[in-house]
């Protein structure tokens, strides 16, 4: 699926019932090109991590549809839907989601076990992408000995091991200083230009955003324009 | 996932957390060691009283004695029936030997029982003591020998139908009757005490054919033909006129062939004549059923520790699950089926039986034939031939596997609750 589009129409999503009902996207539409970056930004609260989950298949709308490269994913059966997440996404969370008590090898190569792969293939797929991030010589490390910006430079070698067509990053430097967040950015952005991975990141961080081809600006769950999302803040 | 991948994965987890994973591991392996314990002291008494039973070849003999039919506990005491009661009111026999004894007749009446080949009455010579030269005056029971059935020696042989008097003595008599060692008292002549109807006292010598060995079923001291008919002669010394036998007890031959159902058949009609019988393997039965109950009695308690292991495994998966929720959510994320999740937990607790019921069976097998010996020494010297622990693979397979589906269904409950885990809320979860 090199040539994967991701076609949101009018999706929503909402939490809870009754009072407590929280409408966290309320109707946005919305394309995501193979090979761009794409930011997707927005305060706390404006709906943009729900976009990002039902883009990435891990929620599913309760209005609206998403198409992946054409097919609709209703029409996909759960399967598939494990194997896309599997082969062809990868994730990159803000609190890491390192397993704290295995090596960094071991969760680096996650995705591989899941997948399926044998051991001597998968160790070596993950030693390669740990060479790539500069992390080869933390392999055999618990993950809680590593500091912040090794932890995220873990993290996108897992995204990065299955060789996805897609990184979803969810605040990739929000708990990074400045000069470890640069460099994480710097990461991202030459695994989207060099290996042609699209990037669909979600951020509060503006100069982050302008580093992509194309943003998106959310608020309460609406795509808005730039200005007035800027209003807002 | 690959299958291999999912245990290595569970084995691997289950040692995360050594602490909680070691206690529900102890609760499992006292249940497993109990278990493979009591179900080894079962079979190894089995096997004896089988090997016992078997020596003595008594399948085809059925101990007859008249049954006290008439006189049940709550229908008060029994009414006098002069056909019936062939002077057993007045005989001398053993205390629980209610239902008197026995005539002719009555032996006639059993051998025309469909199924019994041949009826010997039980003969007790009439011995007041046996001694040697120099030894001490020993109380002694003999019995005719029926041939009926096939003594455990120690050594010599069985007494034979010859002209020699001889008998054959239980072990414990060998150092009594100042005898170095059994093989040294094969041939020796003993010297039996008799006192007459008139009072006067008379000896007779015979000579050790065999001694046998102490079990579970004493055959006790036995004496041949020639013996008895001294015995008997000296005792007649006064008695004027006939007096009829009366016999405590008699064996009846069946086909050794007999199944259950034929022999139980047997037994009916035997009761319908007003007598009952028992096999020989009914008689261990009584210290068998004991044996039974204990060791049902110690699995019952085993199966209760297992239960509560169970609940154990429950708890432990449960804050296992609870702890790896965002684990659990960014496998799901990345793919994972939700088969997968519930394999990798349950699999989990079958890794946690697996170790509690082996290293259960190890100690089990390790503490049994280590206190085998020193019991066979001590508490049962007196039982040769008693084996009082038998591992069976295949019984020590059977509780691992039945451990191990207790640990897997007490897995079930957590591993769904994981494998139920959405994606999403599972890595929100703080």
């Amino acid at each position: 699926m090199s040539d994967l589009v991701l076609e949101a129409t009018d999706v929503a999503k909402s939490y809870g019932r009754g009072e407590s009902r929280f409408d966290a996207l309320k109707g946005v539409s919305m394309q995501v090109r193979a090979g761009e970056s794409l930011a997707i930004l927005g305060k706390s609260g404006s709906g943009k991590s729900t976009l990002m989950h039902i883009l990435a298949l891990l929620d599913a709308p309760d209005a609206g549809s998403l198409r992946i490269s054409g097919h609709d994913v209703t029409s996909l059966s759960t399967a598939d839907i494990h194997r896309l997440r599997n082969r062809d996404f990868g994730f990159v969370f803000q609190q890491f989601f390192l397993v704290p008590d295995a090596t960094v090898l071991e969760n680096v190569i996650m995705p591989l076990k899941i997948a399926g792969v044998g051991v001597r293939e998968r160790t070596e797929r993950g030693m390669a992408a740990l060479r790539a991030l500069e992390l080869d010589d933390k392999a055999r490390n618990r993950a809680t000995a590593l500091s912040g910006g090794q932890k995220q430079r873990a993290v996108i070698a897992r995204a990065l091991v299955n060789e996805p067509t897609v990184i979803f990053a969810d605040e990739p430097t929000g708990n990074l200083d400045t000069v470890t967040g640069g460099i994480v950015e710097d990461i991202l952005f030459d695994l989207n230009r060099d290996k042609g991975i699209t990037l669909v990141i979600v951020t509060h961080d503006e100069e982050l955003a302008a580093r992509c081809d194309r943003q998106i600006h959310l608020r309460d769950g609406l795509e808005v324009s730039p200005e007035l999302a800027g209003a807002a803040a | 996932m690959k299958t291999r991948d999912v245990i290595a994965s569970a084995v691997q987890n289950t040692f995360r957390s050594k602490l909680r994973t070691s206690l529900t591991v102890i609760a499992i392996f006292i249940g497993a060691f109990t278990l493979t314990l009591t179900s080894a002291i079962g079979a190894g008494i089995s096997s004896f009283i089988d090997s016992q039973v078997g020596a003595i070849g008594a399948p085809g003999v059925l101990t007859v004695t008249p049954v006290p039919e008439d006189a049940p506990a709550d229908d008060g005491p029994a009414v006098y029936d002069p056909d019936r009661a062939t002077g057993g009111a007045s005989i001398d026999g053993p205390p629980g030997m209610a239902g008197g004894g026995m005539n002719q007749a009555d032996l006639d009446r059993i051998a025309e029982v469909p199924g019994i080949t041949g009826v010997t009455p039980a003969v007790t010579l009439p011995v007041d003591f046996v001694e040697t030269a120099g030894s001490q005056r020993y109380e002694l029971t003999l019995d005719l020998a029926t041939g009926l059935f096939i003594p455990d020696l120690a050594a010599g042989a069985a007494v034979a139908d010859v002209d020699e008097r001889q008998l054959q003595l239980p072990a414990d008599y060998v150092e009594a009757l100042g005898f170095a060692d059994a093989q040294a008292a094969i041939g020796q002549p003993v010297t039996l005490g008799v006192t007459d109807a008139v009072g006067g006292h008379h000896e007779v010598e015979a000579v050790v054919a065999g001694i046998t060995n102490p079990g579970l079923m004493n055959l006790g001291p036995e004496g041949n033909q020639a013996l008895a008919d001294a015995l008997l002669a000296a005792q007649r010394t006064g008695v004027t006129g006939e007096a009829t036998p009366v016999y405590l007890a008699a064996d009846a031959s069946i086909d050794p062939a007999s199944t259950p159902e034929q022999i139980a058949a047997i037994k009916a009609d035997l009761v319908d004549a007003g007598f009952q019988g028992m096999t020989v393997a009914d008689q261990i039965g009584a210290f068998k059923t004991v044996i039974d109950v204990v060791t049902s009695i110690l699995n019952a308690f085993a199966v209760i520790a297992l239960l509560a292991a169970g609940f154990g495994i429950v708890n432990t998966l449960l804050m296992s699950v609870q702890e790896r929720t965002r684990e659990i959510g960014l496998m799901k994320a990345m793919g994972m089926r939700s088969g997968k999740v519930f394999g990798l937990f349950s699999m989990e607790a079958v890794f946690i039986g697996f170790l509690g019921s082996a290293i259960g069976a190890g100690v089990a097998i390790a503490t049994g034939l280590i206190a085998a010996p020193l019991l066979a020494e001590g508490l049962f010297a007196e039982l040769p031939g008693l084996e009082i622990v038998r591992f069976e693979p295949l019984s020590v397979a059977i509780i691992m596997g039945v451990v191990m589906a207790i640990a897997f269904l007490a897995g079930t409950l957590p591993a769904r609750r994981a494998a139920r885990q959405h994606p999403i809320e599972a890595l929100r979860y703080e």
